[in-house]
């Protein structure tokens, strides 16, 4: 059995196969303040109330604060119907949704999460199977506690040994993203293996970082077997664990030892290229934050770079820790200082541009460099703007050089 | 099922290339809680095809290549489509939430290779949703029938409309 199977098994109560349509209890559903107003309207027409309130978080993270009037209507009908269902809520400012579940030891090893955004895929960063799924299923397993879901078949990812200094998860998501390409993991969960030293240099923050761009290649889930920092922080369940005779749709090994930093060129995240690709290219914005990237040990990889030093003329730069936790964390250990003092900004903890709704929008004819998950057109404010993404290490280098560095620039 | 245009006559074929994504489908900034409940179908494709909202017609075919509505989850995306009348798709194949959210919208999501190869934008098609029957370009298609599940749920109008109506899920086995 794949990892994938191994929770679907666990949660329905015997052996289910890949292809079979299962309905599953799950152990928690996730909403955000941009798709709870249609949550709201779908409970209301079935007439049903949470069934497990305790079960349930509301996280606002995606316009938050509010930008305009009509999301802070939409953001007021949240919070009523929050306090009246006494779901948790985490507001303006807790942070990203996912981080927020993992904080909240929400996630942990083996449970079965499903959310209203994409990125759910984060939690088999610690070994869950989280699913993105839209408002009707989110609000049909709020009224239920269950869903429907198809076992998928698996991709297995070995990634092997301890990258090089200035390479990092976000490197090796996106070789993975590139490798198996948009579609290449479509209603199947991605199942990634650390081995040869991959597991100790490889924490929950970066376990986390390659569960969430699984999104990207199509998966369902992307789950992380549990080994390194994951065994000490949780109790891992004898059974979450894949077979020896496991069988999977396709296997794929990638050797961190000689992985180079990558970037994902506009439109798409599987356009992955090596730097040298585009070294030069002037950069007019940074951004580093959002689920994929906005942990302290990215927020810390972009102090490094940044420590005594300024922002190229013409570069701005924006930082979004993940979390009011991250936030906290940065300013006690003198991470933000560094971040203020080289000429970057810091926003509200949350989603800040990711999805170009607010906090810093990209105008036509400018080149964003972001440490998000998505490049798409038009992804972060106007279909002229080119966004590129890399890891919080390549990222803050573009700001001080105001272009985007060369490989040799990225290793220190 | 439900047949809310009359089959048999003639729509517009509107014609989308692999890799169709969410933030094509429906721009996040036009969002409904961003731009109001009333409007935000009339931004559907608006970077990709900004005449799509205007001229598009009840009824008329969206057919897509592979990937069909990758990335985000947005619901509001598929939704866009349904307020100006779409109620089914063909496409090579669809990214997973996307498929979910048209079954639970109502929106039938044929999948045919075939299809898709023959068609030219601004071709003249009719179909028929109930008999899985298409014509173009002077020749007949049977499209492939969904799973039982999912069937199930669109005979009731949609997944939410059959949980409605029975309180669970249907049958999976």
């Amino acid at each position: 059995m794949t990892l994938a199977q191994a929770i679907l098994s666990h949660k329905v109560g015997r052996p289910v196969r890949p292809g079979e349509l299962v309905v599953v209890e799950v152990d928690h559903a996730m909403t955000i303040d941009s798709i709870v107003p249609t949550v709201i309207d779908r409970l209301e027409e079935l007439g049903a109330q949470p069934r497990y309130p305790e079960r349930v978080s509301l996280v606002f993270d995606h316009v938050a604060p509010a930008a305009n009037v009509n999301v802070a209507e939409a953001q007021r009908r949240g919070r009523d119907w929050a306090r009246r269902t006494g779901v948790n809520f985490y507001e303006v400012g807790r942070g990203v949704c996912h981080q927020v579940l993992i904080e909240e030891g929400v996630a942990r090893p083996g449970a079965l999460i499903v959310g209203s955004d994409s990125h759910s895929t984060s939690y088999g960063g610690v070994g869950a199977f989280g699913t993105g799924m839209g408002a009707t299923d989110i609000a049909l397993a709020i009224a239920s506690g269950k869903t429907w879901l198809r076992v998928p078949e698996s991709v297995k990812v070995t990634l092997r040994g301890r990258p090089r200094p200035g390479v990092s998860a976000k490197d090796a998501a996106l070789e993975i993203v590139g490798r198996l390409g948009a579609d290449g993991a479509t209603y199947m969960a991605i199942e990634i293996h650390l081995e040869g030293g991959a597991e100790e240099a490889f924490g929950r923050s970066e376990r986390v970082t390659l569960a969430n761009l699984a999104m990207e290649a199509g998966a369902k889930a992307g789950i992380v077997a549990p080994s390194g920092e994951i065994l000490d922080l949780y109790e891992v369940p004898g059974w979450l664990r894949a077979d020896q005779d496991a069988v999977y749709a396709r296997e794929l090994e990638i050797d961190l030892t000689a992985l180079a930093p990558r970037l994902a060129a506009p439109f798409y995240v599987d356009n992955v290229h090596a730097l040298s690709d585009y070294a030069g290219a002037e950069v007019d914005f940074v951004f580093v934050g959002t689920c994929t990237n906005g942990r302290i040990e990215d927020l810390r990889a972009a102090a490094e770079v940044l420590r005594g030093r300024r922002m190229a003329p013409g570069t701005r730069m924006l930082v979004v820790p993940a979390s009011s936790q991250v936030l906290q964390q940065a300013m006690a250990e003198g991470v933000l200082q560094s971040l203020i003092e080289a000429g970057a900004t810091i926003g509200t903890p949350g989603c800040g541009p990711c999805m170009g709704r607010h906090m810093g929008v990209a105008a036509s004819g400018e080149r964003v460099v972001s440490t998000a998950n998505r490049n798409f057109k038009g992804r972060m404010g106007s279909p002229e703007a080119e966004v590129f993404l890399a890891s919080p290490r390549t990222a803050a280098l573009a700001a001080v050089l105001g272009r985007i560095p060369d490989e040799e620039e990225v290793a220190p | 099922m439900t047949t809310p245009h009359e089959p048999r006559t003639t729509h517009r074929l509107w014609l989308f290339g692999d890799n169709v994504n969410t933030d094509d489908v429906l721009p996040g900034k036009y969002a409904p809680f961003m731009v109001g409940e009333d409007v935000f179908q009339n931004y559907a494709f608006a970077h990709l095809r900004p005449e799509f909202a205007r001229e598009y017609r009840p009824g008329d075919l969206i057919v897509a290549g592979r990937n069909l509505g990758l990335g985000s989850s947005r619901e509001y995306a598929p939704e866009a489509l349904k307020k100006l009348g779409v109620r089914a798709i063909v496409a090579k194949s669809y990214a997973r939430i996307f498929y979910r959210n048209l079954v639970n919208l109502g929106i039938v999501p044929f999948v045919s290779e075939e299809v898709v190869s023959a068609a030219r934008d601004g071709d003249e098609v009719s179909y028929d949703i109930r008999t899985g029957t298409l014509e173009l370009r002077g020749r007949t298609y049977r499209l492939e029938p969904l799973p039982a599940f999912l069937l199930a749920a669109l005979e009731e109008g949609s997944l939410l409309e059959y949980f409605k109506k029975h309180g669970d899920f249907p049958g999976v086995e």
